[in-house]
């Protein structure tokens, strides 16, 4: 059932090329976007492995400290919310690069990068706050994983952030092939990805205690 | 006549670096001959060449390794290898054979075939298949790094804790072992978003979904299962890099892990591997028995749509190989059962390819033998998988040469021949010469006696009770009579002898064929698909023009029309309808330009590996590197722009390619 | 020919609309944090997964315009997510993660 509806989906992309004529691609859809779509599906698989791993021992915390123990709920609830709103600074730059605004999407994305840097120094603090509490790496099963699931999530936004900045200088030297506002979407969507990845991992991990 | 343009060296970035164009520091490549249009190419034939030129390699440094592990139990107390070296060798084997060979010939093939199959001129992403071919290279050679520093990984190809950890594994084996597989995973991965975009949208016009050749239907189901089961393993590995490198413990049971955490991470990949494996030869043959059984493949949609049901729920399958890992009577019983499901569609899978053949007006050409050589030996290979789904005679076989046996049927008789096969077939389509059949009948048969030899022993072997991955087995224990061991362990030695001189009779039928080989007629074997519909080799741009599709099996159809009685019959000959396309060849094609970007970037990623395991400072001048090709990559653009052609393009009928 | 095509769909949302949405998502993930000051009793843990799955959605379908675009993307990317949700929850299953 799952493949004839997917396969309806492709068939149906098909002849939506079709009725628009020259299309450039089979579906209609370009390349990037579909590229990037089929990244953002393997990622479910890639974060769904870390956070079942951490999900599996997060009870595991030896002579360590527990969970509830560590984590600081008013803290992370500020940097999670910095994070849900840096998808609509975004959103907000996208939008602008569509309609050809460039001083808008400098800004909104320079804005987006920032909040993503906030959120990441949120986190070097929140780590070593913890490593302060006792809760170093190696201390037990609860922190190795808890490490590596939000480290991975903090290293995914920090490639966010060096995108970011990157595009405002590409595009300022207006170094970027192709299409600018493809260019931008692209990374938006890494983006919004990367925040509901962090979406879960803040109920999850945090709100729901171990 | 088409024209295919070229950039010139001269422009793309002025030579005297102003701010504004020194972003782009270095000039892009223009050769078309010698070394480097191999080494800076986004060209997929030629990078499907070096994938396939690179797999072979390794397939030869795997059977190496394969050798040594028979001769060494070829007799008892064997002296060959000691206990460590045994254990490095049968994993290098293993690894080498999955992910450095059959993993990447199938992607080789792929990469070649692909989008000569759809009508399309290159794939999606011409740079990033190019990455991804140095990646894996890199990656590979980064594995077997190992062996000239202190010793390759040794805890099998599974890798299970404790083994892997740094009591039972001391040497940086295992940590070359996790990191050099998490290289050739991006490359898999980044092939994956590579070929599923390109054969959704990079389709011929009339190229629907249900008109594709069945070896590229095969494909897509292989990219989407590695696409999802890519990023399990890398999980996996990055926990045991952490484990081995960083202190952690994740798999390590006196500090409270749970090991089984590594073994299902690992099936969840794994079974879908398998899979991944297999699949691409299904393909192969599919292709293969239509034309040399001059019908069409029997019943097309049940074997597209039973290679997809295979590919979803081989997702539900794998803790059959946790079935003695105490996972609990409700865990079995589920898994027993999906097991024995998926068993389903391979049946309908081998019903089809006999129902091809039946009744055809057989040709038995080398790649018709290794095809029919397919179908007899992975039946054998799936009906003792089918043995090991019933979890009480499993507890007997698990960990016995009996499941050696059964993977060995599957992956060699299977996989491997349905390779071979495609060699055979496709050789003058990349060449442009035919592989000596005589040879290769002589090839064939070595390797079908060889393999029986060398695995159906092992049955027996198995289910007398010798175990897996022993670096000896002794006179005491070998029993008596039929089924001494001594007896079919000798023979099975025996047996891979005879399947290495078939292997090496291949390696010779290249020589001699690049020596003195017949020139391929156009179309040697009347063949069905789009690939054949061009010309050997095909030219850098593929297709002079564009086909429209309006069939299963479209060059067939524009050769052979029915007749009054309904009989197909021949009215034009592939000459005619090549020469069809040529007329209304594109004038000004610009081919995805060649750059030296993805090269930089996939050696940036062994030396990240390298300064992981001895220093971190290395890591971060690996990081540099990759970033460093990351602006390169960003800031050029994929076909260099039209003035930058020679002649500089004046018209405005360039096809521009990717 | 991938960079030519910009097929300039419109994403049927003015910025106005994203302030919308943006707020919608601030209320929920106050909700949430407030779950861990009230008692919600047998609610807490369902409210929360449900909270988390709409944020989820909002995100995917409006900043991400998932919502407003070709059908092939959705399944590509939930049959990911699906994927992932299933096989993992049945290993985590096998762990008797939740009994
Ligand atoms: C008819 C379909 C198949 C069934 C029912 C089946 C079943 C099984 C089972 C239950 C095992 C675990 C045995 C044990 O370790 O105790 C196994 C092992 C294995 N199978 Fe299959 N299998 C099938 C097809 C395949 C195919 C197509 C391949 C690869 C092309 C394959 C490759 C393997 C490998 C490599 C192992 C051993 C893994 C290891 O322990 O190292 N199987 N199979
Ligand atoms: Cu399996």
């Amino acid at each position: 059932m799952w493949f004839t509806l997917a396969e309806h989906a492709v068939l149906t992309a098909d002849s939506h090329a079709d009725s628009h004529g020259g299309a450039h691609t089979s579906t209609g859809l370009s390349n990037n976007k579909l590229g990037m779509w089929l990244f953002l599906g393997s990622e479910c698989l890639l974060f769904g492995g870390l956070i079942s791993t951490y999900m599996l021992y997060r009870g595991r915390v030896g002579e360590g400290p527990r969970p509830s123990q560590v984590f600081d709920i008013p803290f992370t609830s500020v940097s999670s919310f910095v994070l849900l709103m840096s998808s609509l600074t975004m959103v907000l730059a996208v939008s602008a690069a569509h309609k050809g605004d460039d001083r808008n999407t400098y800004l909104w994305t320079t804005i987006t990068a920032l909040l993503g840097a906030t959120f990441v120094g949120g986190q070097v603090y929140e780590f070593t706050a913890f490593y302060n509490e006792g809760m170093g790496f190696t201390t037990s099963l609860f922190s190795s994983s808890f490490y590596v699931l939000t480290g991975f999530h903090g290293v995914h936004v920090t490639v966010g952030i060096i995108m970011l900045m990157s595009i405002v200088g590409i595009m300022k030297r207006s170094k970027v092939p192709g299409s600018k506002s493809e260019t931008v979407e692209m990374i938006g969507l890494y983006w919004h990805f990367v925040d509901v990845v962090w979406i879960i991992i803040f109920t999850l991990i945090y709100l729901i205690p171990a | 006549m088409t024209n295919i343009e070229r950039p010139t060296s001269a422009s793309e970035v002025a030579a005297v670096a102003t701010p504004s164009t020194s972003l782009g520091a270095l000039k892009r490549p223009v050769a078309s001959t010698g070394w480097k249009s191999w080494l800076f190419t986004v060209d997929h034939k030629k990078l499907g060449i070096m994938y396939s030129a690179a797999a072979l390699f390794f397939f030869i440094v795997g059977g190496l390794e394969a050798v040594l592990i028979r001769l060494q139990l070829a007799a008892p107390n064997g002296k060959i290898l000691n206990a460590d070296l045994y254990n490095q060798m049968f994993t290098m084997h293993a690894t080498t054979m999955v992910f450095l060979f059959v993993m990447p010939m199938a992607a080789g093939l792929a990469n070649y075939f692909i989008p000569l199959q759809i009508g399309a001129r290159d794939v999606a992403f011409p740079r990033i298949n190019a990455f991804s071919f140095w990646a894996f290279l890199f990656g590979g050679i980064f594995l077997n790094l190992a062996w000239f520093l202190g010793g390759a990984a040794d805890g099998g190809w599974f890798m299970y804790a404790p083994n892997s950890g740094p009591v039972f594994s001391p040497s940086h084996g295992v940590d070359f072992w996790a990191l050099g597989l998490q290289i050739t995973g991006i490359a898999s991965l980044a092939g994956a978003v590579n070929l599923i975009t390109t054969v959704l949208n990079m389709r011929a016009p009339g190229m629907k979904l249900m008109r594709m050749p069945i070896f590229t239907w095969m494909q897509l189901v292989v990219q989407f299962l590695l696409l999802f089961a890519v990023p399990v393993i890398t999980v996996a590995l990055f926990l045991l890099s952490f484990q081995r490198n960083f202190g952690a413990t994740f798999f390590d049971v006196s500090a409270g892990a749970d090991p089984l955490l590594w073994q299902h991470l690992f099936w969840i990949f794994g079974h879908p591997e398998v899979y991944i494996l297999i699949l691409p030869s299904f393909g192969v043959i599919s292709e293969v028995l239509p034309v040399f059984s001059r019908k069409p493949l029997f019943g097309y949609p049940f074997v597209v749509f039973s290679g997809a049901a295979i590919g979803f729920v081989g997702w539900g399958v794998w803790a059959h190989h946790m079935f003695a890992s105490g996972l609990g009577p409700v865990s079995v019983a589920v898994f027993s059962i999906s097991t024995m499901a998926i068993a389903v569609p391979t049946g309908v899978k081998i019903v089809n390819w006999t129902m091809t053949i039946w009744g055809g007006k057989l040709q038995f050409t080398v790649a018709m033998k290794f095809a029919v050589g397919l179908i007899v030996l992975f039946t054998i290979g799936g009906l003792s998988g089918v043995t090991h789904s019933v979890a009480p005679s499993d507890t007997q076989q698990t960990d016995t040469y009996y499941i050696v046996a059964h993977f060995h049927y599957v992956l060699f008789g299977g996989a491997i021949f349905g390779l071979f096969s495609g060699f055979y077939y496709w050789w003058p389509k990349v060449f442009g010469k035919l592989l000596n059949e005589k040879l290769g009948t002589w090839n064939f048969w070595m390797m079908v006696i060889g393999m029986n030899m060398t695995f159906g022993p092992m049955h027996i072997l198995g289910l007398q009770g010798q175990p897996r991955r022993m670096y000896q087995w002794t006179e005491a224990r070998a029993g008596e009579g039929f089924f001494n061991f001594g007896f079919w362990n000798m023979f099975a030695s025996i047996g891979s002898l005879v399947l290495t001189t078939g292997v090496l009779l291949f390696l010779i039928n290249i020589v001699i064929t690049a020596r003195n080989g017949k020139v391929s007629p156009l179309d040697p074997w009347d063949a069905r698909s789009l690939e054949w519909m061009t010309t050997n080799p095909p030219k850098e741009h593929n297709f002079d023009s564009i086909p429209t599709i309006s069939h299963l099996d479209e060059f067939f159809h524009r050769k052979y029309e029915e007749d009054a009685n309904g009989q197909m019959v021949k009215v034009k000959t592939a000459e005619q309808v090549l020469k069809e396309l040529e007329d209304n060849a594109d004038a000004h094609i610009h081919m995805p330009s060649p750059s030296y970007w993805p090269i930089v970037l996939a050696a940036g990623l062994p030396v990240i590996a390298f300064g992981m395991i001895y220093s971190i400072p290395i890591a971060i001048f690996g990081g540099v590197i990759v970033l460093f090709g990351c602006y390169g990559w960003a800031i050029e653009p994929s076909t260099a722009p039209d003035d930058d052609f020679d002649p500089p393009a004046t018209t405005k009928d360039v096809v521009h390619v990717g | 020919m991938t960079t030519e095509i910009h097929t300039t769909t419109e994403h049927g949302m003015s910025n106005a609309g994203y302030v919308r949405i943006a707020a919608i998502l601030a209320a929920i993930t106050a909700l949430e944090v407030a779950t861990y000051y009230i008692d919600l009793g047998a609610l807490f843990l369902p409210s929360l997964l449900i909270m988390m799955a709409v944020k989820f959605y909002i995100v995917v379908s409006f900043f991400m315009h998932l919502r407003y675009e070709s059908k092939l993307f959705s399944w590509v990317f939930y049959a990911g997510l699906f994927l992932a949700m299933t096989v993992y929850g049945i290993f985590l299953a096998t762990f008797h993660f939740f009994s």
